[in-house]
């Protein structure tokens, strides 16, 4: 298992390579094609799609593993999600792709009803071992129909996992991590991230699912965040330090399950507890967080803790009013010094 | 073509299994806190069940819905398990965790059962891809109602299905009713089998009270299927003699046409044919009712004596 906090403190390491996570996703997707042969792919335009470029999760593998193997599909995301449970019945490891995170809905009966109910449903008998792909994120002016965060739809229903990465590293060894896991994966990928290099060890590696990042050390507040909100959380940090406010910041990146230890033991160390996402507010994974904390480490807060969030509103799509709808590093430090002061 | 007297046998003991079965657990069902949840019979559907399955070798897969009684027993499950979980047993087949909705059988190749209508093509086609990825030449059959068929996943499914040339066979069980909605209320077209020249796959209509019929009409699906020349839609026009479910007053299905349709019930069809026509004698098939009655006493037994799960065992089986 790789150490990859001591990676990203030594820049200089020679078996590190920095790309964007786009890129890390297409590595770990080729590795895992190579390692087994039961891998395929299928998604809307993933072999030929409308957009082409070597930063995208998909590129060159239809070229490089044939149509066989990487299957475009009609768009029919019920479809394609109830091809990766029949496929992953009968043994196959599929990695589907939904296009954009709101496309859920359209796969959801296939995703909540079957995927993650149906081995329940077998008593154990049945195994529905499938990473379904989606992108998601606000930031890219499209409008709310194609940016909707929904990672909290998703872990309200037991027996899926949900993974959603924050760096191209973290992303790659997830993925990897989440091929080869026998259970239903709900993978969600911020695609503003696609084109954030980072480095990427160039050996291969797996992070186990269920373990949280503390991605930053400090002493005052412990910021529980994910995804895209992670490097939000870093410039905030950045800036609030010349304040001598040291923030701790816990990247979860696996939602479901939840590594509730670490994120524990850091509100225990720093006695305040701010949670960040860029999913809206009411019913977010921000609560649970909260919650989780309330339940097992209220006698260790200091202060009362906050969420930073998008707002209870769709993402808007003009540029000032999407930059209103993303939680920014103001809003966080806002937040941190309500509570820190 | 010629069906062996050994296929014929088969169907007869699979539609007469499936009937004393069911006949059982229409009485079980009134008993209170006898069986949990809901009771969903395909008395009078049999033959569908029956035939399809007949037509299909152990490694072809099946995916059933709500109704699947006899489709699970034709595929050869084992009564015993099957009943114990309808009675929520600890060796129920699924180990309490399904009741009689949702039985899979993976030790039979009945994969996935789905209660969601129209949750069982989407899986089918993902299954029939798994056959044609391994270049086994296997198929899958999807049973389904003609509810499901006004679903939007059985669209998307059919076509992946047909523009992939998948090995799997769309069973429409069209049994006149979607819940309380007669066929007329919810579909224009005469023929649910009319949709396939959408999807440009064959369509065929046949009696889903001939157990013969079906067979053969399912036999040549599979040829064409596991032939990698795709799917096929097949309807099987029969009809449900219970309600929806067994609480179900069926206040809106005419008693005259039920009793039509009894008449035209798939037992005594073959039955008659084969007693006719010298294949079953009435000593053999006296002897064959008697074990069918035995090996269902005996699986209401193993369920009743069976213990139930322990509350903590509802944590199990989530994740593998």
């Amino acid at each position: 298992m790789y150490s990859l906090k001591r990676k990203y403190s030594n820049e200089r390491n020679k078996s590190m390579r920095s790309f964007g996570m786009g890129q890390a996703i297409n590595q770990a997707l080729r590795e895992e094609m190579l390692r087994d042969p039961d891998v395929f792919l299928a998604g809307e335009g993933i072999g030929v799609g409308i957009h082409s470029s070597p930063m995208l999760p998909t590129a060159g593998l239809l070229k490089d593993f044939g149509a066989g193997r990487v299957k475009d599909t009609p768009v029919s995301e019920a479809a394609i999600a109830g091809l990766a449970v029949g496929a992953a019945v009968a043994g196959l490891r599929p990695v589907v792709e939904i296009m954009f995170n709101p496309f859920f809905t359209l796969a959801s009966d296939m995703i909540v009803n079957h995927a993650a109910k149906l081995r329940y449903l077998s008593g154990g008998k049945s195994s529905f071992p499938l990473v379904v792909r989606m992108k998601s994120g606000a930031g890219f002016g499209a409008g709310c129909q194609h940016s909707h965060n929904l990672e909290a739809w998703a872990a309200h229903c037991p027996g899926l996992k949900v993974i959603m990465p924050s760096t191209p590293a973290d992303a790659k060894g997830l993925l990897k991590s989440a091929i080869r896991d026998p259970n239903p994966i709900v993978f969600i990928e911020d695609m503003m991230l696609y084109f954030v290099p980072g480095p990427v060890p160039e050996e291969e590696y797996l992070i186990p699912i269920g373990q949280a990042d503390i991605k930053r050390q400090g002493a005052d507040v412990t910021v529980v965040t994910w995804s895209k909100m992670v490097g939000v959380a870093l410039k905030a940090a950045e800036q609030i330090a010349r304040e001598g406010i040291e923030m701790e910041i816990v990247d979860l990146r696996t939602l479901v399950p939840l590594d509730k230890r670490t994120l524990i033991d850091s509100v225990r160390k720093t006695g305040r507890l701010v949670v960040l996402h860029e999913a809206t507010r009411t019913g977010g994974f921000a609560g649970e967080v909260a919650a989780v904390v309330m339940e097992e480490a209220f006698d260790s807060l200091k202060a009362q803790l906050r969420r930073v969030t998008g707002p209870d509103i769709p993402v808007p799509a003009s540029p000032p009013l999407e930059r209103f709808y993303i939680p920014s590093e103001e809003n966080l430090i806002l937040a941190v010094k309500e509570i820190v002061l | 073509m010629q069906i062996s007297k050994q296929k014929k046998i088969e169907m007869l003991r699979s539609l007469l299994l499936s009937r004393k079965f069911e006949e059982e657990l229409t009485e079980l069902c009134k008993i209170e806190r006898k069986i949990p949840g809901m009771m969903i019979l395909c008395t009078g559907q049999e033959a569908v069940g029956a035939g399809v399955c007949a037509a299909l070798q152990p490694k072809d897969v099946i995916v059933t819905n709500h109704r699947s009684h006899s489709h699970l027993l034709a595929k050869g499950a084992d009564p015993k398990t099957l009943m114990a979980e309808i009675f929520g047993k600890r060796t129920g087949c699924n180990k309490g965790k399904s009741g009689t909705l949702h039985m899979a059988v993976p030790e039979v190749n009945a994969l996935c059962t789905t209660t969601v209508v129209g949750g069982g093509p989407p899986i089918a086609v993902g299954i029939a891809f798994a056959q044609q990825y391994r270049q086994g030449k296997w198929a899958t059959v999807c049973f389904i109602g003609d509810g499901a068929a006004n679903e939007g996943s059985f669209h998307e499914a059919l076509n992946l299905a047909s523009v992939w040339a998948l090995p799997v066979i769309f069973v429409c069980e069209n049994n006149l009713y979607a819940g309380a909605q007669r066929y007329e209320e919810h579909t224009k077209s005469p023929n649910i089998a009319d949709r396939a020249g959408g999807y440009a796959m064959p369509g065929v209509v046949v009696d889903g009270n001939d157990a013969l019929a079906v067979y053969r009409s399912a036999l040549d699906a599979r040829t064409r299927a596991v032939a990698g020349d795709g799917p096929t839609l097949i309807e099987y026009k029969t009809y449900r003699w219970r309600g929806h479910g067994e609480n179900d007053l069926q206040i809106y299905q005419p008693k005259e046409e039920i009793a039509a349709w009894q008449a035209m019930c798939p037992i005594p069809k073959l039955r008659g044919d084969m007693l006719a026509q010298g294949l079953i004698s009435k000593d053999e098939l006296r002897e064959m009712e008697n074990r069918i009655d035995a090996i269902v006493q005996n699986a209401i037994s193993f369920a009743e004596e069976s213990p139930y799960p322990e509350p903590p065992e509802a944590l199990e089986d989530v994740f593998a």
